[in-house]
């Protein structure tokens, strides 16, 4: 096969380098990028862009503290990121491409597999008694000092 | 003269009040611990000065009676059909002598093990053992072989089959990884019973008991010190969490 | 230089080479097709369930790694035992070996329920499971006998293949111990506890893998229109006979132990009486059609001049094979539990019943698909490669002597 003459190939690829960079000027200037609820509250547990950069991370560290060590602090809990980032319209992270994890996540198209088991909603909080009803157990917590509860706080007159 | 004795006996009062608020606030604490003494803050990892167990009297457990089997359906969000492919994680199994045709009813979850042939085989370590004792699948790394299904004598593993979708978000469970009865994890670390316990006693059978073995005076541990109990196939030496009674 | 090296070595036919690639390039993808829609929708499409948890797949699976371990016997007779007669015909042994491992491994892990965790099997290992061992070995087989069959195969390295072939030999013993061991250590099921089962996939994979190589090496053989001498078609059919004879004795022992224990006839019972299909299968899949029917046809006297009877008794060692697997992998999981014995379990957890399990077309698409890929790697390298044994009948000479 003959070799293509120099200025035909160099024709060919100004031609694919401006196809490819008129291509990425709306992505530069933003057009397409995700849009997506912020989510309740102020702020998020951690700076924005840290977040951005490092969410995997803190996921993957407190996922396991959890599972294999059963410490449970809120502050990188996965069930507390969603009850702040549950999309106000569909109440879920990620049913629709507008949701919190989904927005970014379809742009970049990274596939998440954490919703094929955590709930993307938040959980009706189901107030628990300490030990419902009567048990033999123990475990019971004192929930009150039978001292405190008396009023001794120096206001009896 | 009066106002000097007053003023003194004003501040002994003081004293005394102050004295009394100082001692009760040192004190009180105390007494809040006591009780509080074996729960877990959150920061802290579960430890093995812990170990859970359940002890059931089978003679307090009704023939037909499903009370834990339902609320272990509702707490973990299962969907409490019976098929085949369906997840259980307890069940009542009813037996029968087939020298003298007696028949008994039991739960049978697992039996968390101290020795679990589940976490032996599993390849990835998924299938683990906390420190406190609850055995458990960890759904990250399971990649779904359900080989610890094939060495669990209690048959206490389920596999998910289909994709699931409005799961209870303390208990999160999907499609390709195996599960199992976690003690209810979730509110054990909170200090609760597990579902199945709570409903079995709040409906005034009080069959089951569960607690901390390691601590000899929990209800548990005496329970276990005064009465006879067996464990389920005691000849594989697993030193199960879970003992029975009247069997 | 292709023209050399042609599945038709006599005159290259192309035609035939295609049609065969695309056979199995059909079985292939119609496994993936299957892989494709369990992946998505789950294995709630197959009949695999909580009590059945390794069924149709696994069977296949199983059986073609285990041959795969078997069928570089071959080699290994040659390269470690000196047999120059195997020597020859190593190149095809250690290829046929890693083609069925392919396949083999290949529908384990399309059947996992996450197999996009696969990344993470091969990083996150607990030693204490044999299956984690497994891995290793599986693993370590590709890159030992690739280095194997270039020993073999490379005119200057041809010295380093006695030592190579040594370590292949070892290192698919101990793959073969484990993946009996992964049955042998299960004590909670009455069907696996026992050490024999290591042992016994040993003795198996020696009979099914030879059968194998019978039956590509024949066909190879007629493709090309070539005859294989009748001194070596009587070696390796006698070869074939003495495996086949262990592995009934080996089955014999194990049964027989079992018998004897009477926390163990209620096992045996279902298997040998009354568990209809799976006695079936084992009466007439495991033992008549895959040991004493080989047996008769391999020593009667015409089987020393016939080649279409050696074929044949290969072939039913092959499906006395997977009748053994299915046996011993699902007939020892459709009987339940024994967690109460002297009991009569009923739940609705399906304790105390023999459990039922019919396989659907999406496990028989997958795990033919195992075969697929092994038969379609096998077709490409015997394309490629020179894997045809070149027979050195003067050797042989010196062999008799």
């Amino acid at each position: 096969m003959a070799r293509l003459a120099d200025w035909l190939r160099l024709a060919a690829m100004m031609f694919v380098s401006a196809v490819l960079a008129v291509a990425t000027v709306p992505a530069v200037a933003g057009v397409d990028l995700p849009k997506l609820e912020m989510g309740k509250g102020e702020k998020c547990v951690e700076d924005t862009q840290y977040m951005r950069k490092n969410h995997m991370e803190l996921l993957k560290h407190q996922r396991d503290d959890t599972m294999r060590k059963g410490i449970r602090t809120t502050k990188h809990s996965l069930k507390q990121c969603v009850e702040c980032h549950a999309s106000s319209k569909t109440g879920s992270v990620a049913a629709s491409k507008e949701d919190f994890c989904m927005a970014c996540h379809v742009y970049t198209s990274v596939k998440l597999d954490c919703w094929d088991c955590h709930a993307t909603k938040p959980g009706v909080k189901q107030i628990r008694q300490g030990s419902s009803g009567q048990t033999s157990n123990a475990r019971s917590l004192l929930t009150t000092s039978p001292l405190l509860a008396s009023g001794m706080d120096g206001s009896k007159k | 003269m009066n106002d000097i004795v007053e003023k003194k006996v004003e501040e002994r009062r003081n004293f005394m009040k102050t004295g009394a608020v100082v001692a009760a606030a040192t004190v009180a604490p105390g007494a809040l611990l006591y009780g509080v003494a074996h729960s877990r803050a959150p920061e802290e990892a579960a430890s093995s000065s812990v170990r859970w167990g359940m002890l059931i009297d089978t003679s307090k457990c009704g023939d037909g009676c499903n009370d834990c089997v339902t609320a272990c359906n509702t707490e973990n969000g299962l969907s409490g059909e019976t098929g085949p492919q369906d997840t259980q994680y307890i069940r009542k199994l009813d037996i029968k002598d087939l020298r003298n045709g007696r028949v008994h009813s039991l739960p049978m979850l697992c039996q968390h093990c101290e020795n679990p042939p589940c976490v032996d085989v599993c390849p990835t370590g998924a299938s683990m053992k906390r420190a406190d004792g609850i055995v458990r699948v960890d759904q990250h790394i399971c990649i779904g072989c359900r080989y610890c299904m094939m060495a669990c004598p209690y048959k206490a593993r389920s596999f998910v089959h289909e994709p699931l979708t409005d799961q209870n978000p303390e208990v999160p469970r999907g499609k390709g990884c195996v599960e199992s009865c976690t003690f209810c994890v979730q509110r054990v670390d909170r200090d609760e019973n597990p579902a199945c316990v709570d409903a079995c006693n709040s409906n005034g059978h009080m069959a089951m008991l569960f607690g901390d073995l390691n601590d000899p005076q929990s209800p548990i541990a005496l329970a276990l010190q005064s009465q006879p109990s067996t464990e389920v196939r005691a000849d594989l030496g697993l030193n199960t969490g879970v003992r029975y009674q009247g069997i | 230089m292709a023209n050399e090296n042609c599945i038709n070595q006599q005159d290259c036919k192309p035609i035939q080479f295609w049609t065969l690639l695309g056979l199995g390039g059909l079985v292939v993808l119609i496994a993936l097709y299957a892989f494709f829609t369990l992946e998505h929708h789950g294995h709630v499409l197959t009949g695999m369930n909580n009590q059945i948890v390794w069924g149709l797949p696994h069977v296949f699976a199983v059986f073609l790694i285990v041959a795969a371990s078997g069928v570089l016997n071959v080699a290994s007779i040659g390269s470690v035992f000196g047999k120059k007669v195997y020597k020859a015909r190593a190149p095809l042994s250690g290829m046929l070996a890693l083609s069925m491992l392919a396949g083999g491994l290949a529908v384990l892990v399309l059947d996992l329920g996450r197999p996009d965790r696969l990344v993470v099997a091969m990083t996150y290992y607990n030693f204490k499971s044999i299956f984690a061992w497994n891995m290793i070995f599986y693993n370590g087989f590709f890159a030992i006998v690739g280095l194997y069959l270039i020993t073999l195969m490379d005119r200057n390295l041809k010295s380093y293949s006695k030592t190579v072939g040594m370590i292949a030999f070892l290192w698919r013993i101990a793959l073969t111990t484990a993946t009996g061991s992964i049955f042998g250590f299960l004590v909670a099921r009455v069907g696996y506890n026992s050490a024999l089962m290591a042992p016994m996939f040993i003795i198996m994979s020696f009979a099914y893998g030879l059968a194998v190589f019978l039956l590509v090496q024949t066909a190879m053989y007629k493709w090309n229109n070539l005859a294989l001498d009748e001194r070596i078609l009587i070696r390796m059919k006698n070869l074939l006979g003495v495996f086949i004879a262990a592995s009934l004795y080996f089955t014999v022992v194990f049964h027989l132990t079992n018998l004897y224990f009477a926390k163990q006839w209620e096992f045996e019972r279902f298997i040998l009486l009354e568990g209809g299909f799976y006695t079936m299968v084992f009466w007439i899949g495991q033992i008549i059609i895959g040991g004493v029917l080989p047996l008769l046809l391999l020593f009667s006297p015409g089987a020393r001049h016939s080649t279409g009877m050696v074929m044949l008794a290969a072939l039913l060692v092959i499906v006395g094979g997977m009748s053994q697997m299915f046996v011993t992998i699902v007939g020892g999981q459709a009987f339940p539990l024994v967690m109460f014995p002297g009991y009569q379990e009923s739940s609705t957890f399906y304790d105390g019943v023999i459990n039922a399990y019919s396989p659907t077309i999406w496990e028989y698409m997958l795990g033919m698909g195992g075969v697929g890929i092994a038969f379609v790697l096998t077709v490409v390298a015997v394309r490629v490669f020179k894997f045809l044994p070149q027979d050195d009948f003067k050797a042989l000479e010196s062999d008799n002597a």
